[in-house]
């Protein structure tokens, strides 16, 4: 093979690895602008020519936080002086912090829909993948009647449009007064991800080799003893690798949220939106509430690397 | 390891002394699951069937009437719903076939020894994993015809993406592009590492050309898992309601799934808008249908 590489194929090959770097740049580059606006100034979010070299700075996060309004008079220097740092930025932006009549902070909505986001993605997680655990075991390892049927209707529940499934639910979740709860949305997200969370750990639970549970059965476990010593460990990686999974597309989550909540257990991703109301948005703020909601995503997605062809084909094709 | 083993049981019945039998675990284990599925998705679909036989409206108190099929009727009659579905085909096939291209097209020039290939590879998966609604709204400030930074980087001075009514569909089929291009891009190149190497080694003996290689080779080998990228985009994309709904509120991208919103959410047309929920559902059905048949087949080989 060595022999054959003619001088237009090294030629080829070069032309392609410099193309592939152009196509990751443009795609990169809307990552890279949200990341940068969230450290600039706000007389810098919305230049042109585009602002690409500045100094950054924290006051985007400072105001994401916080509860703000207009300055009508320049503080006084002492005023000024006996602030802290991260109310002066502020005051640098032409704004002042709003604070209750005990001097308080007030916080501004983010931090509690970020919170929101948080506690629902996790529950939810937690609870698909548990279930779907069990339930892949189930359908690896035991004969079920009609079991390409009951997968196929576990997947299709997956495949609903949202809007289709939050009509019945939200006039459901009215007459039981779930409607902006946590547990609705928990619920929601939960048997949203549980087939998905089937269908991957299937995958995995049929890579466990049988042999193994059949070994323990033999020294006297039980089967649920087997399940519990033997085949979880085993799976462990695969049971993270859907965690995740479940975690990102209920963190991502858009329709059901905008629907089923507006205030008590609105998560961040209609709340980051609705932001942006008329006249012209602070776009580094909005930046800064979108790069702190999109960090744990883009991590999580380098942690999972590996299966990430297996996550998005519902554990059908593996490497 | 026998003397682990922690039972009490009577040690004649073989399923006490094992514990549970086999069949009352693979009860354990499905039942639950099912019917939880079955009471949060197939329940509330059975109960907005119900509804789209009459004419309820949420934000009244006034009780629902029976119309039979009427709302059925109406819909399908309705020109506005079907220019709705007409502008969903259409945004399916461009952002669809968008997709398939710059994806395939990614993963051909990927699938050779590059450095720091596999860094690159996970960089460019990143889009597809943010959230849409998220990301979708910051494209309005690259969008933006003043100070955005699409414009200035394609010299194309104020042109309007997303307030020109003509524009605003394809702004929003981009984005889903730039989005979800990756996801094309990673099931090729699953597709193209698979093709045996030995085939290509064979057509440089023959002295093949490219276009032969790739046209009789590559492509034939690839084509059952590019075939599950599209349908599955293609279900998506018809699926599609974040991105159009936060990038603009032009009628020319009202899809199927926004009118539907509007009709349960803003006008509370509740009855109707089951009965429109069910239209889309069908049709959504059909396509996870043949997914799953290609799925099947493919994991079969």
């Amino acid at each position: 093979m060595a022999a054959v590489r003619t001088s237009t194929e090294i030629g080829f090959n070069r032309a392609a690895v410099v193309a592939v770097l152009v196509v990751t740049i443009i795609f990169l580059a809307p990552i890279y602008w949200i990341a940068s606006t969230a450290f600039k100034p706000r007389n810098l979010a919305t230049t042109i020519p585009p602002t690409i070299v500045f100094q950054p700075e924290i006051s985007p996060f400072v105001k994401l936080f916080t509860k703000r309004s207009q300055l009508r008079t320049p503080p006084t220097p002492e005023e000024y002086a006996a602030a802290p740092w991260w109310e002066r930025v502020v005051f640098d932006g032409g704004e002042k912090i709003v604070r209750d009549g005990k001097g308080e902070v007030q916080w501004s909505g983010y931090p509690n829909r970020f919170m929101n986001s948080l506690i629902i993605a996790i529950t939810s997680t937690v609870l698909a993948v548990g279930m779907g655990t069990f339930t892949a075991y189930g359908f690896s390892r035991f004969k079920v009647k009609g079991e390409a049927d009951l997968l196929f209707f576990i997947l299709s529940t997956r495949m609903l449009p949202p809007v289709v499934v939050a009509i019945p639910m939200f006039l459901m979740y009215r007459a039981v007064g779930l409607n902006d709860s946590h547990i609705g949305l928990i619920i929601l997200y939960t048997a949203f991800n549980l087939s998905f969370s089937v269908w991957l750990m299937k995958g995995f639970m049929d890579e466990i080799p049988k042999e193994y549970e059949e070994a323990a059965l033999v020294d006297g476990y039980t089967r649920m003893e087997a399940f519990f010593k033997i085949v979880l460990p085993e799976a462990a990686t695969g049971i993270a690798a859907t965690a995740v999974f479940c975690f990102i597309t209920a963190w991502n989550e858009y329709a059901f949220a905008l629907i089923m909540t507006n205030r008590r257990a609105q998560t961040a991703p209609p709340f980051i939106p609705s932001q942006v109301g008329s006249g012209l948005p602070d776009w580094t703020v909005i930046a800064a509430g979108t790069f702190l909601f999109l960090l744990p995503v883009a991590i999580f997605t380098f942690l999972l690397r590996n299966h990430l062809l297996r996550g998005m084909s519902f554990g059908a094709i593996r490497k | 390891m026998a003397t682990t083993m922690i039972t009490t049981l009577d040690r004649s019945s073989r399923a006490a002394a094992r514990g549970l039998s086999d069949i009352s675990i693979r009860n354990l284990f499905i039942i639950p699951t099912v019917l939880f599925l079955i009471v949060f998705n197939i329940f509330p679909l059975i109960y907005s069937l119900g509804y789209s036989f009459t004419d309820f409206r949420a934000s009244t108190n006034a009780p629902a009437n029976f119309v039979g099929l009427q709302n059925y009727r109406d819909l399908l009659n309705d020109p506005y719903v079907w220019s709705n579905f007409a502008i969903t085909a259409k945004y399916v096939i461009i952002s669809v076939a968008g997709q398939l291209l710059v994806g395939f097209g990614v993963a051909m020039l990927l699938n050779r020894d590059i450095p720091l290939k596999g860094l690159l590879t996970t960089l460019l998966l990143l889009p597809m994993m943010l959230s849409m609604a998220v990301v979708g709204l910051f494209w309005k400030l690259l969008y933006d015809p003043s100070f955005g930074i699409i414009n200035y980087a394609l010299g194309l001075g104020t042109f309007e993406w997303l307030a020109d009514p003509k524009m605003a569909l394809y702004a929003v089929a981009l984005t889903d592009i730039w989005m979800w291009s990756p996801f094309v891009m990673l099931l090729s190149l699953a597709g193209l590492s698979a093709v045996p190497k030995h085939l290509y080694e064979a057509a440089a003996i023959d002295r093949a050309g490219p276009f032969y290689t790739f046209f009789r080779i590559t492509l034939p080998l690839v084509a059952p898992i590019l075939m599950i990228a599209v349908i599955f985009r293609t279900m998506e994309a018809f699926k599609t309601f974040d991105l159009a709904y936060i990038l603009t509120s032009q009628p020319t991208t009202e899809l199927i799934s926004i009118r539907l919103y509007k009709m349960a959410f803003q006008e509370w047309q509740t009855g109707r808008s089951c009965a429109l929920a069910y239209i889309v559902l069908i049709m959504v059905l059909a396509i996870t249908n043949i997914y799953v048949k290609y799925l099947n087949k493919v994991k079969e080989r």
